[in-house]
């Protein structure tokens, strides 16, 4: 009996999903201009204080790349449950784990590098220097995918719910507290001058742990939706 | 072989059947009917361990399809009411993407002949979003070629296919069943699969 190749499988999801995010732009495209406007509506709001925006960029830049990350969430599955192919997904012999994986990772290179890409683009607008936009860059690429994997057990869980993307907010927006917190504190501890290496390494220790457990949650969740 | 004993299946507080067992030898064919809600689909979900059966074992080789998992799902082929193709996709990006899942790369020459065999030539570039209901069916029923699969359970496989396809369709089951495989499936046309004598299980609502 031959063993499906683990690797060969996960690379012919993320390569699917790569295709599809190709083909129906919009879908890649519209979380990133949302974020690049709520990051730009900002500093037009509060004016041009300059001390004021550069406290606030963190915040208001990780806050908008959590918004966001939540935009592309609800279709994360969605579309495989709605037309049978997350049905075959769980009778292929692969574990249905590695291919929830393989999509959460698609969801990162298409929702999440995108914006962790563009973010030192929209540091600049609220005059952050070039080791705060490195500091934000890096907590904004170990966070990113934390978000698609915290997220992931929400899209599986509100599958074929009524009012599905509202009830996926409530349900992420908390679990993404310490990932939010974690995130903006490294750019205000560095520019205190107390350096960013611990929130990083929380950054990448949330990420580890998601990486973990949010595939086993999120298989389990499919499963249930599946019934 | 397939043996099913005492499967019961309870949906919300309705008991949908109770006591259904039968046993599926290599090259025997299962034919399920039944009126709209007397549970067939729920059946075929649970001979897929798709849906939990309330009580009752299903059995592949003489152990529990729980038990074998992988093992099992390897030798399962399952089509259902949906036909799983990603719409934004050519029909061989879909294709090639349910073999790298199943672990076999079937070679270009076989996805051609496979959807030349079921009047699809020309089709493999197509996007499936532009594809008829009829054509996006067959490219799904495609895959039974493209696939080693033992066992094929198939939800109402006839619907939406025009007459030549039908007895295509019949064609490759009964082709499939030659060479020892197994098959399941429901459909209210009555269809003849070769000169096969199916098993009836018949469901009552």
């Amino acid at each position: 009996m031959r063993s499906v190749g683990r690797v060969s499988v996960f690379m012919a999801v993320v390569r699917r999903e790569v295709a599809v995010g190709i083909k129906q732009k919009s879908e890649v495209l519209t979380p990133l201009f949302f974020f690049v406007i709520v990051a730009s509506l900002f500093p037009l709001g509060v004016g041009p204080e300059s001390a004021l925006l550069l406290r606030m960029a963190s915040g208001v830049l990780w806050v908008g790349a959590l918004l966001a990350a939540m935009l592309s969430l609800q279709r994360l599955f969605a579309t495989d449950y709605a037309d049978g192919s997350l049905e075959q997904f769980a009778l292929s012999p692969a574990p249905l784990t590695l291919l929830v994986l393989a999509k959460v990772f698609s969801h990162f290179l298409l929702s999440g590098l995108p914006l962790v890409l563009i973010a030192p683009v929209l540091g600049l607008q609220f005059g952050l220097d070039a080791r705060a936009l490195g500091v934000l860059t890096l907590s904004l690429l170990l966070g990113t995918p934390t978000l698609s994997l915290i997220g992931s057990i929400g899209a599986a869980l509100t599958l074929g719910v009524r009012g599905a993307g509202v009830l996926l907010s409530l349900l992420i927006l908390p679990l993404y507290i310490p990932v939010l917190i974690f995130g903006a504190g490294a750019v205000e501890a560095d520019a205190a001058g107390l350096g960013a290496g611990g929130h990083l390494s929380l950054l990448a220790a949330l990420l580890v742990l998601s990486a973990f457990f949010a595939p086993l949650a999120t298989t389990t969740a499919l499963r249930i939706s599946l019934e | 072989m397939l043996e099913v004993s005492n499967l019961k299946c309870v949906r919300g507080e309705r008991p949908l059947f109770d006591g259904i067992g039968f046993r599926l030898e290599s090259g025997q064919l299962m034919y399920l009917r039944g009126s709209n809600g007397a549970g067939k689909t729920s059946l075929l979900r649970i001979l897929c361990g798709l849906s939990p059966a309330e009580a009752g074992q299903i059995r592949w080789d003489g152990l529990p399809i729980k038990e074998l998992g992988e093992v099992y799902r390897r030798d399962l082929f399952y089509l259902g009411h949906y036909n799983a193709l990603q719409e934004a996709l050519t029909v061989d990006e879909n294709l090639a993407f349910y073999a790298a899942l199943a672990g076999a790369i079937p070679s270009e020459t076989d996805t051609a002949s496979a959807l030349a065999r079921l009047g699809l030539r020309g089709c493999q570039g197509r996007l499936v979003r532009h594809l008829s209901q009829g054509q996006k069916r067959r490219v799904a029923l495609s895959r039974l070629m493209l696939n080693g699969a033992r066992l094929w359970v198939l939800d109402e496989p006839f619907v939406a296919l025009d007459q030549a396809s039908i007895e295509l369709l019949a064609s490759l089951i009964a082709a499939h069943l030659d060479k020892g495989g197994l098959a399941v499936f429901t459909s209210h046309q009555q269809v003849d699969i070769g000169t096969v004598r199916p098993q009836v299980l018949e469901l009552k609502a």
